[in-house]
């Protein structure tokens, strides 16, 4: 079967490039899933969102990736984010951190939407990183 | 004699400190050149691919009118954004831009376009405060390596007086190129409104297929435009850093250069000054002992 080609960039460097067999992002209008022979799509990505890649052999890939689009073609996938790191990458403790200072300062201000997209991205890295949130 | 032989020392003593200041700066430029083309070259895939998703948005979707995308048919105003370093030691560097920038100035004048400078780099800055221009936006601090963060906050001025009806019509880039360590050049290009080109030629990779979106070609066209102003200009800081280096680096180098040709005519001349005041004291002391030796001959 054929496989995906998939490059995930951040305007600062190139995440991750490989091939795999399935993609799993969340997009604003929710989760959608990537196969070989997919047709085109442009799809704008959540911020705060999981990025999943199956590989048939080996570990699933796992990135936080928070805004920016995915883009398919020919079997080509990009997923094109502002700031995305894999789960392997993520400080848990730094992660948890942020997810901490972020929720008090939601629960200080309520229209704190700052904070609330602060949030968003801990809770996103820590899933990334496979833990429990 | 010996007042000048004093002066030569003292002379070759601050060209040499001199040098030494330069030639650690131009180590220090080539090595940070290495880390800059590193950062530009990281940041291709993402724009190679920002640039195909936009081009497809475009050919998709023909009857799109985004804002961003419709030229005024008589732009009243233009933002010219200028990049240029934070600090100088770099030859003709800013003085480059600086010129390209009042070029383009000239044409945009010429066809009664009112000008809005947006300078990044301390140098540009002080030189539009010196003539006292007022500046419509101004950034520094991050010349040498400047990160998306910084370029996302340069675009969303840019874009927000874009958007604004009394705003600006335009947005020009002025920047420095990198194009390799020997050759930079400026640019002068216009982002703003973005250029819809209908061209019948196909592609170099083949025809764009049709894409489906998600949620609407619309909505995806109005996340994506900001994010291809932005990493347009992240482009403009990453290149403009590489040539600061590459231009330091080349300043620097003619600097210790010439440092080092200054001490050698100055050594040379100081071994003359210092051969004529031995001549001198020899022949002052044969003298002496010739006129000492007539003298007593003359007594005999």
């Amino acid at each position: 079967m054929a496989k995906l080609r998939i490059g995930v960039v951040s305007p600062e460097r190139e995440i991750w490039a490989g091939e795999a067999d399935m993609v799993i992002a969340k997009t604003v209008d929710g989760e959608i899933g990537i196969m070989p022979n997919h047709a085109p799509v442009l799809g704008v990505l959540v911020e705060g969102g999981v990025l999943r890649i199956r590989r048939g052999d080996g570990d699933d890939i796992v990135a936080a990736v928070h805004g920016g689009f995915i883009s398919v073609a020919n079997n080509d996938v990009s997923v094109l984010a502002e700031t995305a790191e894999l789960g392997s990458e993520v400080d848990v403790a730094a992660a948890r951190d942020a997810l901490q200072r972020a929720l008090a300062s939601v629960e200080a201000d309520n229209e704190n939407a700052e904070a609330q997209i602060e949030a968003k991205r801990a809770r996103a890295r820590l899933r990334a990183a496979g833990e429990e949130v | 004699m010996g007042a000048q032989l004093r002066l030569l020392r003292r002379r070759i003593r601050s060209v040499k400190s001199t040098a030494k200041i330069t030639r650690a700066q131009e180590l220090i430029a080539s090595s940070r050149i290495i880390k800059a083309q590193q950062r530009m070259e990281a940041a291709v895939p993402y724009e190679r691919e920002i640039t195909r998703a936009v081009s497809a948005v475009l050919s998709n979707s023909a009857d799109i009118d985004h804002p961003l995308t419709v030229a005024k048919e008589q732009p009243a105003s233009a933002g010219v954004l200028i990049v240029t370093s934070d600090r100088g030691f770099a030859g003709g560097f800013n003085a480059n831009v600086l010129r390209e920038a009042e070029a383009l100035a000239g044409h945009l004048r010429a066809r009664n376009v009112q000008i809005k400078p947006y300078v990044v780099g301390r140098k540009g800055i002080t030189w539009h405060r010196f003539r006292s221009r007022p500046m419509s936006g101004e950034w520094a601090g991050f010349s040498d390596s400047p990160s998306y963060a910084h370029a996302k906050e340069i675009a969303e001025a840019l874009v927000a007086a874009f958007e604004d009806d009394n705003g600006i019509d335009e947005i020009h880039i002025v920047y420095t190129g990198f194009v390799s360590m020997l050759t930079q050049d400026v640019r002068v290009t216009r982002v703003l409104p973005l250029e819809v080109e209908e061209t019948t030629e196909q592609p170099a990779e083949g025809p764009l297929p049709y894409y489906e979106f998600e949620p609407t070609a619309g909505e995806v066209l109005n996340q994506l435009l900001p994010r291809y102003i932005e990493s347009r200009i992240f482009n403009a800081l990453l290149q403009s850093a590489a040539s600061e280096h590459a231009s330091r680096r080349r300043a620097m180098k003619s600097a210790t250069d010439n440092a080092n040709e200054l001490i050698r005519v100055f050594t040379q001349q100081m071994n003359q000054a210092r051969q004529a005041e031995i001549t001198q004291e020899i022949s002052e002391i044969v003298g002496g002992a010739n006129a000492l030796a007539d003298a007593s001959a003359g007594k005999e």
